[in-house]
């Protein structure tokens, strides 16, 4: 690696997560992760992933010294996957006896920004769905609640695609920071998240002329079982999962919104048209 | 008597804190503690039933299939239609868990485990291995090598030409995860967390193209398996042989069965393929029928309320966090009263006792060779040793049902919902065995219990005081350096530990 390359460090923190997010990552193709790991990520750029429990040498005390020391030296993005339980003082979630919500504190002051990576970090998700019984919040109300200003930056999925994380990080690596118009009104890049599942719909032809399946495994628009395309912002019909193979509606599964906030509990249930009202004000939030 | 404690375990999925009471160098006691609760159980209870399928797997993104296929046969079972779902409906169901497998299997040999027992910079002593180890030992001479870097000092043995294969592989496995992925999502739409398993079988109606993209990515991934994982795996015991000594656990071990395509939603422990089902025990090498009804929680020294305690169908979640003498979010299972190990080395030593011919005829090669006995399974090198052999069993198991698929043929039963029923769906999980238990009630989850298979690996000490597989398996383990506990997290590994499953 030459000198004129610009190092990122990154701290990959992990709160009320399934480590979904981290395995889909780990399914990036071009850049692979070991591209990402040993190689540019941008041209010119490049990062080290210092802490990543999921992935790193490192265990124990020794896991944590390598913590501190990545914060010590500054400059770096924070990562964060996985809700902050904040119930019982944050008992919820503990690694080497803090809080995960103490280790985002003071990780992320200072950070360049914090990267939200999948829906529970963006806006709480399955953890923070009703009855929420660890008082789970997003990694910003986490931030905000602390009065913390590290700019944050939003990449939903249950989990995201790879590709919504890497060209995430890569606009940050290229660009810097994304200003307020570049992104939506939940705080996700319009550059991947600004168009509406049911707008790009294979299916949008079944739709129209009226061809709709009426139970689970029956062809055709998928919106009298459940679909919720007409209500999400994701990139799923055009980039496909692994690398275009496949992906929910394709599959003959109606979407679940996965990406949205209020993720489970408004895209519920998952494979019931919604009603009149709740169509009304899910348009009403999608303005 | 000194403590040494290993906060957070990782290269594991989720969030884990060892504890270990040490005399002189030797572990007198130790204690496992999950640090993460989110509160499935509770977050089901008022959902539509069909809504479990995608929530449970939201579980853990490592094994959300599992999850899925436990899912679909508790509802199944629920809605009364467990013998209604379509041959192409089953074999999508074996082939997607199958996936699931072989993708958890590679991710812990390599990505998870390897670093372990391989300083990846011995890669940097041999040169010209191909592009990608060069691209590997090039960024470990000039960066800090983060973040495969630091470890543990301790014992590695690997040679270079042994390390530099295991570095190659950990590259290619990688990729190789990721085909497996790529195979599930065909069926599955995507992963983690598929879109495609249902109650009734599976959403797609399979294709020609779809069979023959999931044919060539098979062999592909066989052979990986053949050719470098089990001979991976191999060389890696032979040079830690006296890891077969080390982590032996409880006596008792189990496994309720899964990959059937008849039988299902049943204990079948004589169906002809699959992984059998069974308990079996090290004290008379006996293996019994697994009775369902004979499986509790207990919760003890976990943070929940004594009303939490029980079988699955008979307790609801309630945690306390400020409980007396708790010291983990998992709970401890119990068969007939005793701690279990689940897992492959379980798997392995049930279906080579009940006469899986597959089984049998290859671990009596591998025995011979590494002169070893059946009960050396259950121990740090034998759980390797049986992943990676089971990680072949199934690829060669899910080339047949590839090849029984019916293209065109109907994949999902078509039903209406009932408002009541009570369901309980248990199958083969990558890292042991899994059962759900629902409860639905005016159309809505009444109760929904899971028992996970790091569940019973991962449970701290029970009622009696009994403890738990992992810390069983920590007792009497010597620990050379109490700066560098590498044996203790050699032991909690090879159990594959996925917390988020444990606690969920």
């Amino acid at each position: 690696m030459d000198n004129e390359q610009e190092c990122c460090s990154v701290i990959w923190l992990q709160g009320a997560t399934c480590t979904g997010c981290a395995i889909s990552l780990m399914n990036s193709n071009y850049p692979r992760l070991s591209n990402l790991l040993l190689d540019e990520v941008v041209p010119g750029g490049s990062i080290s992933l210092k802490f990543m429990a999921t992935l790193m040498g490192a265990t124990g005390d020794l896991a944590l010294e390598v913590l501190s020391r990545a914060e010590a030296e500054g400059d770096y993005l924070v990562v964060m996957e996985g809700a902050v339980p904040t119930g019982e003082d944050g008992r919820y979630c503990m690694v080497g006896e803090k809080s995960v919500a103490d280790q985002l504190s003071e990780a992320a002051p200072g950070a360049r920004a914090v990267v939200s990576v999948g829906t529970c970090a963006a806006y709480g998700g399955i953890p923070a769905g009703e009855p929420n019984p660890t008082e789970a919040i997003s990694a910003a109300e986490h931030l905000e609640t602390e009065g913390i200003d590290t700019p944050c930056l939003n990449v939903p999925g249950c989990p995201p695609e790879p590709s919504w994380f890497v060209d995430s990080l890569a606009t940050v690596m290229l660009f810097g920071l994304p200003g307020p118009e570049d992104l939506d009104d939940v705080g996700r890049l319009k550059s991947v998240y600004g168009e509406l599942i049911h707008d790009n719909c294979p299916r949008r032809a079944d739709f129209q002329n009226g061809h709709y399946a009426r139970h689970i495994g029956d062809e055709g628009c998928l919106v009298e079982v459940g679909c919720k395309g007409p209500y999400v912002n994701a990139p799923c019909p055009n980039r496909g999962w692994h690398e275009g193979l496949n992906w929910a509606i394709k599959n003959n599964h109606p979407c679940i919104g996965c990406v949205e906030p209020g993720f489970p509990d408004l895209m519920g249930p998952f494979f019931e048209k919604y009603g009149p009202e709740e169509s009304e004000e899910m348009y009403r939030r999608l303005k | 008597m000194k403590q040494i404690t290993i906060d957070p375990v990782t290269r594991i999925e989720g969030h884990l804190k060892i504890e270990t009471d040490v005399e002189g160098d030797e572990v007198k006691a130790a204690r496992s503690s999950g640090t993460l609760f989110r509160g499935f159980e509770q977050i089901l209870v008022g959902r539509d039933p069909r809504d479990a399928q995608r929530i449970t797997q939201r579980v853990c993104g490592v094994c959300p299939t599992a999850h899925a296929t436990a899912s679909s046969l508790a509802l199944e079972d629920a809605f009364g239609i467990k013998d209604e779902v379509p041959p192409n409906g089953r074999l999508i169901k074996n082939i997607m868990l199958g996936a699931n497998f072989i993708q958890s299997h590679v991710l812990h040999f390599y990505h998870l485990a390897a670093l372990d027992y391989l300083d990846p910079e011995r890669v940097t002593e041999v040169t010209e291995c191909g592009p990608q180890v060069d691209a590997l030992a090039n960024f470990l001479r000039n960066t800090d090598g983060a973040p495969f870097e630091p470890q543990y000092e301790g014992d590695y043995r690997l040679g270079p030409e042994i390390s530099t294969d295991l570095c190659r592989d950990y590259l290619d496995g990688l990729d190789i995860r990721k085909k497996a992925h790529e195979l599930l999502a065909l069926f599955g739409a995507k992963m983690p967390h598929n879109m495609g398993t249902v109650p009734g079988g599976s959403t797609k109606k399979p294709e020609v193209g779809t069979i023959e993209k999931a044919e060539a990515r098979l062999k592909e991934i066989s052979c990986f398996i053949n050719n470098r994982y089990l001979p991976g795996a191999l060389a890696l015991v032979e040079a830690y042989d006296d890891y077969f000594e080390v982590g032996q656990g409880v006596d008792t071990f189990l496994e309720y069965g899964g990959f059937y395509l008849d039988k299902v939603g049943e204990v079948p422990q004589d169906a002809p393929v699959g992984l059998l089902g069974g308990v079996f025990s090290l004290d008379d090498y006996g293996v019994e029928d697994v009775d369902l009804s004979e499986i509790t929680e207990e919760v003890t020294h976990s943070w929940y309320a004594e009303s939490t305690a029980g079988h699955p169908t008979k307790v609801k979640t309630s945690p306390d966090a400020d409980k007396e003498g708790a010291y983990s979010w998992v709970k401890a299972p119990r068969y007939r009263g005793q701690p279990c190990e689940v897992g492959p080395a379980a798997r392995i030593m049930i279906n080579y006792s009940r006469g899986n011919e597959y089984i049998k005829g290859r671990m009596d090669e591998i025995m011979g060779k590494l002169d070893i006995g059946l009960k050396d399974c259950a121990s740090v090198a034998g759980r390797h040793l049986a992943r990676a052999l089971e990680c072949k069993y199934i690829a060669d198991l899910m080339k047949d049902w590839i090849e029984e698929l019916e293209p065109g043929a109907p994949s999902v039963a078509k039903y209406d919902m009932p408002d009541e029923g009570t369901g309980m769906g248990v199958t083969s999980a990558p890292r042991g065995t899994l059962g759900h238990w629902i409860e639905v009630k005016d159309g809505e989850i009444e109760n929904y219990q899971m028992v996970v298979p790091t569940t019973w690996n991962a449970s701290p000490r029970d009622g009696k005081g009994r403890p738990g597989p992992i810390e069983q398996a920590l007792i009497g383990t010597r620990i050379e350096d109490g700066d560098n506990p590498i044996e203790a997290a050699r032991i909690v590994r090879s159990f594959d530990p996925c917390m988020a499953c444990a606690v969920h």
